[in-house]
């Protein structure tokens, strides 16, 4: 890609910064767009301004109880699913390995199913999320009690394959046991995935765990990097195994599970976004996780804003388009793995 | 650094890899590790490189135990596999190798670019360092894997079989690149399967068979009687340039 030379390397750095800032940019811009494009046509400007003046005017309530929930946790959800994905396909240096590999994405979409059935979400307003996240600590629990502290990295796949499995049947236990075709309805809508009809008060409750997810992903950057040479190597250069493993499973339950317990399970995201990227960052596992993340939140988003421009009424699940997207992406990536053999 | 492999076993499940194994590594050698397969020579490497769990005995560095993340700027290994998972450019690869040297939040320091630098010129790789290392041969892939290992510039370098894929001309600049290393003053320990090479390029052998150490010597002491005993084949020897050298010859009926 760049010529080669002593320069190769610092040319390599100030790539990566450009590519940093251009997806930063993309992700701040559909994030306003995401903000004033809707059913209702806004006043951007009197809203802002009502907003900012604390007036209770009606473009005020739209943007910062509808819009402004949307645009955030499409930013943060988007960011959390492209980065865990990349760290995960880091860990197994695997480019088909996705966010929830580690049996976190289905053990909480079970949480949440589990607060809807039980009736806690009729009577606590952030019972559903809370459930979610609650789902996805019981899982990263769970993977420790069966894999074990010294497991290796096969065994803790194959435990989150396990636990990934057993949550999709309890859930669909759960669905087969409904007692009423609404309340099925409403599970299966909520599993396909959405940024529809979120509050604030569901942002400030994902946002602390998704964070502190998200800095044990990103500190995982140089052990990822190391780990390209395979494990043996990555320890003779000072990695703990033990340690990272920990970490990666520790960063995904809080980011994906935080993500999954908000939104629903959104798929593709985690896959689409570092596979695309990778190319970008010299396939250097370490500097794809910032990109991925960006990138994430890039395609959440605009898949979000597809959601509400495209003419179909009632409107297309977030995770109905991302697969749509995503779907295509899986087959290149497969035809190109066969390619590469 | 003084390395001490003190009385060292292992045991996998039920089996004994590694049986009360002992030696002394000083600055300046370069140690051939040889033996038939699964006389226990990658698991007495991994184990001077502190990475893996010794179920009796010891080894200590200059006198003392460490810890890996000590010992990863002291310690450079490596591995058998040759694997790179991704298809990096080479001066990538090689930059790893500064890993133990980062500090965190800190760039790669003026002191690591030089490193890098030193080791893909040591290893003869400069002139492909923009290029993917999926797109080098096995025997260009394994210098640029060696100038990983000599980029963390540590006092001991450990290669497990570093020239067993490699064609003639490789094995050739391979071994050689080692000694040179070795004669910087630094400790090389290099598992071998090539007996010629083993005794023509290093200082002392180190054979091992069925978990124990068969003989501990210089390539001299290397006679056709342990070779019989510990590989079960016959040899030939020949002597070039007041050089002898070993090839194999029969298996022994």
């Amino acid at each position: 890609m760049s010529a080669p030379g002593s320069q190769g390397a610092q040319r390599t750095d100030s790539h990566y910064a450009a590519l940093v800032g251009a997806l930063g940019f993309v992700v701040v811009a559909a994030f306003l767009v995401s903000l004033f494009v809707g059913y209702a046509g806004l006043d951007a400007p009197q809203a802002v301004s009502d907003a900012l003046h604390g007036a209770d005017t009606l473009p005020a309530i739209v943007l910062v109880e509808l819009r402004l929930p949307r645009a955030l946790l499409g930013c943060f959800v988007g960011f959390s699913l492209g980065l865990a994905g990349a760290a995960m396909q880091g860990f197994l240096r695997n480019p088909l390995a996705e966010p929830g590999i580690v049996g976190v994405s289905g053990a909480a979409a079970l949480g949440a199913v589990t607060a809807f059935y039980s009736g806690l979400s009729q009577i606590i307003p952030l019972a559903l999320p809370i459930g979610g996240m609650a789902g996805a600590a019981a899982s990263a629990l769970l993977l420790y009690a069966l894999a074990g502290r010294g497991a290796g990295t096969t065994t803790l796949v194959l435990a989150g394959v396990a636990i990934n499995s057993f949550a999709a049947a309890l859930t669909s236990l759960a669905l087969n046991l409904s007692p009423n075709g609404f309340a099925a309805l409403e599970v299966i809508y909520w599993l396909m995935g959405s940024l529809v009809d979120r509050s604030l008060p569901q942002v400030w409750l994902a946002l602390p765990f998704m964070a502190v997810g998200w800095l044990l992903l990103l500190a995982s950057a140089p052990a990822l990097d190391a780990l390209s040479l395979g494990e043996a190597t990555a320890q003779s250069l000072g990695f703990d195994m033990r340690r990272l493993r920990l970490q990666l499973v520790g960063g995904a339950a809080c980011a994906v599970g935080a993500a999954v317990a908000v939104s629903g399970a959104i798929g593709f995201v985690g896959l689409v976004a570092p596979h695309v990227l990778r190319p970008f960052v010299g396939h250097r596992p370490g500097r794809l996780l910032l990109a991925s993340g960006l990138g994430g939140a890039a395609l959440l988003l605009v898949a979000d804003i597809a959601a509400r421009l495209l003419p179909i009424r009632p409107e297309l699940k977030l995770g109905v388009i991302t697969a749509l997207i995503g779907a295509p992406f899986l087959f290149h990536l497969v035809y190109r793995l066969r390619r590469e053999g | 650094m003084k390395i001490e492999v003190d009385a060292a076993s292992v045991r996998i499940e039920d089996a004994t890899i590694l049986e009360h194994v002992s030696l002394v590594l000083h600055p300046g050698e370069i140690v051939g590790l040889i033996g038939p397969n699964g006389a226990g020579k990658s698991t007495l490497l991994k184990a001077i490189a502190g990475l893996l769990p010794l179920s009796n005995g010891a080894v200590r560095y200059d006198g003392a135990p460490a810890s890996q993340t000590r010992l990863a700027r002291r310690l450079s290994y490596l591995a058998q596999d040759g694997e790179v998972h991704w298809p990096l450019r080479v001066d990538e690869v090689v930059r790893l190798g500064r890993l133990p040297h980062r500090t965190p939040f800190a760039g790669e320091s003026a002191g690591d670019r030089a490193a890098i630098e030193r080791a893909m010129a040591l290893a003869e790789v400069a002139r492909f360092r923009a290029r993917t290392v999926r797109s080098l041969s096995g025997g260009e892939r394994m210098r640029v894997l060696l100038a990983r290992a000599l980029a963390v510039e540590a006092e001991v370098l450990l290669a497990d079989e570093p020239v067993a894929a490699v064609d003639l001309l490789h094995q050739l600049r391979i071994m050689d690149l080692l000694r040179q290393v070795g004669q910087a003053g630094k400790c090389v320990v290099v598992v071998l399967h090539d007996l010629a090479l083993a005794t023509r390029f290093c200082t002392r052998l180190v054979l091992l068979a069925e978990g124990r150490k068969m003989l501990d010597g210089a390539p001299a002491d290397l006679t056709d009687a342990i070779i019989r005993r510990a590989y079960g084949v016959s040899t030939l020897r020949g002597e070039h340039l007041g050089q002898t050298f070993v090839l194999p010859w029969a298996p022994l009926e």
